[in-house]
C-alpha cells in the first residue's frame, strides 16, 4: 500500500466533522452574545446616559471579564468545545488565550510566566496590528 | 532478525495508579486513583512525579524488597527529555535507564529490560512509565484551560503510573518473546489523527513478528494494541486484511477500554500509560488470556517539527506474554 492508497484508507474511517452544524451553532451563539451586547450598550445608554462609544469600551471591558473570569474557574473551554467558534470571537476569545495560558505557566515564576502570556494571543496582536495598518493604508490611498 | 526469545524473564507484580477521569471509567481495579489532578501537589509536574514515585515504592513494600536489591530500572514518559522518570528516581541510587518512545514506552522498557535479564548479569528490574494528560495536554498542544476545537478523531491522554517488577524469579507471567519494531512514516501530517499515524507501525511490527516466530494471529488469545483509539484500530484491521490477508479478531484496544462512552472522550485514551493500565487491571485479571501479545505504538512528533510540515513517523514494539 503507497502513501496515496493509505491516505484514502485513513479518509474512510476518519470522523466528518458536522461543519454545518457546528456553523449554525457559533451563529446562532455568537449572534445571542452580539445581541445580548447590543442590549447592555442601550442600557447604559438611555439608564446611565453614556455616550454610545464609552459604552462600547464598556462592553468589551465586561465581555474580557467574563472570558477571563470563567476560563480560570474552568468552565469556559467546555463551553467553547460544545459551542465552538460563536463563543470565541467575541473579545472573549482573546481574553481566555490569554488567561489561559497565563494559568499554565503560573507557577513557572514571573519571566517564563511573562513570556508565555501572549502565547496564543501573540498572533492575534501581531496580524491585527499589520492587517490594522495596511487597511488604514488602503483606506487613505481610496478615500484621501 | 528483530525478534529475541527469552527464557527467564517474569513480570512478578505490578502497581497501577490511574487519574480521576480514569476511576470513573470502565476499570475499577486500579491499586491507587487520584482524587484530583494535583495529587496533593502545587504542580501537576510535581503530581506526575509522586505518582511514579508512589508506584515504585509500593512495588518495593509489596515485594519486601530494598532499593538496593534493584539491579536497574528502565523507565520514561511523555514529558520533555523525560524529567519526570528522572526525577522519579533521583537520589534512590537505582541504576536508571531512561528511554522515549512516546505511547510505546513501556513496552519498549519491557523488551529493554528482559534483554538485561537474559544476560543474567541482572537479576531485579523495575520497568516504569507514566503519562499525565495535563503536563502533556500542554506540552503537545494547547494550555490546559484553552477551549481549542476537539475533532472525533482526537485521543485523550490517560493519567497514571505503573510500576512493574521483573526478575529471573519464576512466576506467573513469562515474558516469552519480543519484536523491536521500526519507524513506519505513511506521510500522515493530521496531529488530530493519531491512530492513522501509528496503524501502520502496529500492522509491521506485527507481521514481523508472526514471520520470525513462525506463527499465525490465531496462536494468541488477545492481541492488546496501545492507543489507537476507535478510528486507528478501523484503519488497521483494514490495512492488515488488504496487505497481509490477516483478520484480527482477537484484538482489544487499551485506548478503547479506559473511559465509558458517556465520558464524551472522542477516539479514546492515549499515552504511554494506557497499555499498562488495561493490560494490568483488565487483560491479565481475565483468566480466558494465556498467550498475550502486546503491540504499544508511538507517534514521534514534536510539536516544533508539526509546525515545520514535516509528517509524522511513528513505532510499535510487541511483547508476546503467556500466562501460565
Amino acid at each position: 500500500m503507497n502513501k496515496k492508497e493509505y491516505k484514502k484508507l485513513v479518509d474512510k474511517y476518519t470522523p466528518k466533522e458536522d461543519k454545518l452544524k457546528n456553523a449554525l451553532i457559533s451563529f446562532i451563539v455568537g449572534g445571542l452574545i452580539g445581541l445580548i451586547g447590543e442590549f447592555f450598550i442601550e442600557i447604559l445608554i438611555k439608564c446611565y446616559s453614556f455616550e454610545r462609544e464609552i459604552a462600547s469600551i464598556w462592553l468589551c471591558l465586561t465581555l474580557i471579564l467574563f472570558g477571563s473570569l470563567s476560563t480560570a474557574l474552568s468552565f469556559f473551554d467546555d463551553w467553547v468545545s460544545k459551542i465552538k467558534m460563536g463563543l470565541i470571537l467575541p473579545t472573549t476569545g482573546f481574553s481566555h488565550s490569554i488567561t489561559s495560558a497565563a494559568l499554565d505557566y503560573k507557577k513557572d515564576g514571573v519571566i517564563s510566566l511573562g513570556s508565555n502570556f501572549f502565547k496564543l494571543a501573540g498572533s492575534v496582536i501581531l496580524y491585527g496590528i499589520i492587517s490594522a495598518f495596511f487597511l488604514s493604508l488602503l483606506g487613505v490611498i481610496i478615500y484621501g | 532478525m528483530a525478534s529475541i526469545k527469552y527464557s527467564n524473564c517474569y513480570i512478578n507484580d505490578y502497581y497501577t495508579i490511574a487519574g480521576p477521569m480514569e476511576k470513573n471509567g470502565q476499570i475499577k481495579t486500579y491499586d491507587e486513583t487520584l482524587d484530583d489532578y494535583y495529587f496533593g501537589e502545587k504542580t501537576f509536574e510535581n503530581a506526575e512525579i509522586k505518582m511514579q514515585k508512589s508506584s515504585i515504592k509500593n512495588i518495593l513494600i509489596r515485594n519486601r524488597l530494598e532499593k538496593s536489591n534493584i539491579d536497574l530500572a528502565v523507565g520514561g514518559d511523555l514529558f520533555d527529555q523525560i524529567a519526570i522518570t528522572s526525577k522519579a528516581f533521583e537520589n534512590t541510587e537505582i541504576p536508571f535507564l531512561g528511554t522515549y518512545s512516546a505511547c510505546a514506552t513501556f513496552v519498549e522498557n519491557l523488551l529493554i529490560a528482559c534483554n538485561m535479564l537474559s544476560t543474567r548479569y541482572i537479576k531485579k528490574t523495575l520497568v516504569v512509565t507514566s503519562s499525565h494528560n495535563l503536563t502533556a495536554e500542554k506540552q503537545f498542544r494547547y494550555p490546559i484551560e484553552y477551549g481549542a476545537v476537539k475533532y472525533k478523531a482526537n485521543t485523550f491522554t490517560a493519567t497514571g503510573a505503573a510500576c512493574a517488577l521483573v526478575s529471573n524469579d519464576i512466576s506467573k507471567i513469562k515474558v516469552e518473546s519480543s519484536t523491536i519494531g521500526k519507524i513506519i512514516n505513511m506521510g500522515i501530517k493530521d496531529v488530530n489523527n493519531m491512530g492513522a499515524v501509528m496503524a501502520p507501525a502496529a500492522a509491521n511490527t506485527i507481521i514481523t513478528h508472526l514471520k520470525e516466530t513462525k506463527r499465525t494471529i490465531d496462536y494468541y488469545d488477545v492481541v492488546l494494541t496501545g492507543d489507537l483509539g476507535e478510528v486507528g484500530v478501523k484503519i488497521l484491521k483494514e490495512y492488515l486484511e488488504v496487505n497481509h490477508n490477516i483478520k484480527m479478531k482477537n484484538h482489544m484496544d487499551a485506548g478503547e477500554n479506559i473511559y465509558n462512552k458517556e465520558q464524551d472522550i472522542n477516539s479514546g485514551a492515549s499515552g504511554p500509560i494506557s497499555l499498562p493500565l488495561v493490560l494490568f487491571n483488565k487483560v491479565l485479571k481475565n483468566k480466558k488470556y494465556k498467550k498475550i501479545l502486546l503491540v504499544a505504538t508511538g507517534s514521534l512528533h514534536t510539536p516544533t517539527l508539526i509546525n515545520q510540515k514535516n509528517s509524522i513517523g511513528a513505532i510499535a514494539h510487541a511483547v508476546s506474554l503467556e500466562v501460565i
